[in-house]
């Protein structure tokens, strides 16, 4: 098992690798970078001279192989570089905003499970009756509704019941527990939607698949009571696979926040994205990239691992 | 008489008609029907706007601003006073002509990608799949926005390339996996080997001989993700990076100003919104009801 998660951990370098060194390239395929928008970008009149200054300061001008290296090497040393909008380090840019995101996703996360577990379950034991279409309708609504304009919603029907707009302003958790959730639990539920539904509907196939194994008609032969067999025969192991669902979808969900945090004024990691994007900071869209690669990665790898832990008949390693 | 022996002409054998593929879908699948409807509607609205739409989508009208759904604007106007009925029908053209293109696009590489990975196996196959791992490895917006900071806008007849291109390459690695799997299974049929023994090229097996028998997962994958590229497409456009002012498109419609005037045109933000909702809502269900219907795995 722990050479198994050794090697797995290995296997991931060359594809963080991958991600780098796409990344790089890719935003460096055409010509244009932040100088232009930092200096020309609200039309004003300013010398190529200074133009050509600012990218010599910083060190746009090297040939790309140097920037390449250069970049690589800071990387090998954990070192994402700096931001070229804010010159802060790139860490330090994602670390102030990181708690704030972290919150919603894990909020959407609690909320998704509460909700997919009873819906996915329900759909697939009155299959192909009215409770199953209802499910049906609502997942797939959750995959169709674009999270921003869910969370939109959710401010109108807020603001035409109680005449209120949840706060704007970020207060943590252990201070103020209330004014935290007040704000976030509705970003969360924005998000959580299409999380709920992704889940639900796997839950909903793979509780199918087993419930048309033999050891389930073995247990209801035995004359187990219908509720235990479904419990604790079925569900169990249906729930393997809603688990990958549920930590690729989480690893995921920074791409909903990054809508979505527009929508509630939440200065999280996807504001940081967009706004990166729109000044074409380039440090800080990779730096940003490949901390989300590696999340995916690793969450990818703690799934595989976890089935071993859940499902028995799994084991790593011989 | 009674033993009389029975004449039977060559035509009483009559094979049993095949079902109409058509006929059979609309019995199997009602709601996916239903939902093929709404599509039907939505194409005629983004092929024909200037048949359905009451005003032209970008004729601002200062008399007429931010009014309340009406007899003369049934779903009211906007900040500049333009009709958001005809801004949500000249919007479905957007939405299609961007969902289709860079889905098929996306479905195309993706499946030619799939099934070189499944034909040359080995070292080929390896490389490919190290790559879509990769490219797997980015939430699709994040890799879409990424492109998107690359690219920059580059309009050709009206529709932005380079925001196609950006919505197709995050569908690229997920079709690849699909039909890889697909081909996997075609890849040890005995007619390819055939083909192979006779001494057809590559090229000619894998389009001839592969290509149509992983038709179905691709069009599985291609309707599908039309869904998803029309919501990424309203995603970008929300955030101020895909489609721009003054074309009119559905995610544009929400973003900026619209959220400003929450108090006093909530219309600005709800009807847009239903628009992708329901568009999206109809390709994801005519697709699920397509995987039923064609994958037998799943026939009930």
């Amino acid at each position: 098992m722990l050479l198994y998660t050794l090697k797995r951990l290995l296997l991931t370098i060359p594809t963080l690798i991958g991600v780098a060194v796409l990344v790089f390239f890719m935003l460096r395929v055409v010509p244009g970078d932040i100088v232009e928008i930092k200096l020309r970008g609200d039309g004003g009149n300013v010398t190529q001279e200074v133009v050509d200054q600012e990218r010599k300061r910083l060190g746009l001008d090297r040939p790309l192989i140097v920037q390449f290296g250069d970049y690589m090497w800071g990387l090998a040393r954990g070192d994402l570089g700096v931001s070229m909008w804010t010159e802060r380090p790139v860490i330090e840019e994602i670390l102030i905003r990181l708690e704030l995101s972290l919150e919603v996703a894990i909020l959407a996360t609690i909320f998704a499970t509460l909700i997919s577990i009873p819906l996915g379950t329900a759909a697939a034991l009155f299959r192909n009756t009215w409770i199953d279409y209802v499910v049906r309708i609502i997942t797939i609504g959750g995959l169709s509704i674009p999270s921003f304009w869910f969370g939109m919603i959710i401010m109108l029907t807020l603001l035409a019941l109680f005449n209120w707009l949840p706060p704007i302003t970020f207060t943590p958790i252990y201070e103020d527990p209330v004014a935290n959730l007040s704000q976030l639990i509705w970003p969360a539920l924005a998000v959580g939607y299409r999380y709920c539904a992704v889940t639900a509907r796997m839950i909903r196939s793979s509780l199918l698949e087993v419930l048309a194994e033999d050891y389930i008609r073995t247990a209801r032969a035995k004359g187990v009571y219908e509720k235990l067999v479904v419990s604790r025969h079925a569900l169990r192991n249906a729930l393997l696979p809603a688990i990958t669902v549920m930590g690729l979808e989480f690893a995921f969900l920074i791409g909903g926040l990054v809508v979505t945090e527009q929508v509630f004024n939440l200065n999280g990691i996807g504001q940081l994205f967009v706004q990166s994007v729109s000044r074409n900071d380039f440090m800080l869209i990779q730096g940003m990239v490949i901390i989300i690669a590696c999340f995916y990665v690793v969450i990818n790898l703690a799934v595989d691992l976890l089935y071993a832990v859940f499902d028995p008949r799994i084991r790593y390693g011989n | 008489m009674a033993n009389a022996p029975q004449v039977i002409s060559a035509n009483s054998f009559v094979l049993p008609k095949r079902p109409n593929p058509v006929l059979s879908f609309v019995r199997q699948q009602p709601m996916g029907a239903v939902s093929f409807i709404v599509i039907a509607i939505m194409m005629f609205a983004g092929l024909f706007p200037q048949l359905v739409a009451p005003y032209d989508p970008l004729s601002i009208n200062f008399s007429s601003i931010l009014a309340a759904p009406s007899w003369d604007h049934w779903l009211g106007t906007d900040a500049f006073g333009r009709d958001i009925l005809s801004r949500i029908i000249y919007g479905s053209r957007t939405a299609l002509v961007i969902g289709f293109a860079s889905s098929l696009m996306g479905s195309t590489i993706g499946a030619v990608l799939g099934i070189a990975s499944a034909y040359f196996g080995g070292r080929v196959d390896n490389w490919i799949q190290r790559f879509v791992d990769i490219l797997l490895a980015f939430p699709i917006i994040v890799l879409a926005l990424v492109v998107v900071a690359a690219l920059r806008k580059t309009v050709v007849y009206g529709v932005d390339v380079n925001l196609v291109i950006a919505i197709a390459i995050p569908i690229v690695p997920r079709v690849a996996r699909v039909v890889r799997a697909a081909a996997l299974s075609v890849n040890v049929m005995p007619y390819i080997d055939a083909a192979r023994a006779a001494g057809y090229s590559d090229m000619r097996i894998i389009f001839r001989h592969m290509a149509p028998n992983v038709v179905a997962p691709f069009l599985i994958m291609f309707t599908a993700f039309i869904a998803q590229a029309i919501l990424l497409e309203a995603s970008l456009s929300f955030l101020g990076l895909g489609v721009t002012e003054p074309t009119a498109a559905w995610g544009l419609m929400l973003s900026g100003n619209a959220a400003d005037f929450f108090r006093e045109a909530p219309w600005m933000i709800i009807f847009p919104g239903v628009a992708i909702s329901l568009a999206v809502f109809a390709f994801n269900l005519f697709g699920d009801s397509l995987r039923d219907y064609l994958d037998p795995r799943f026939k009930t």
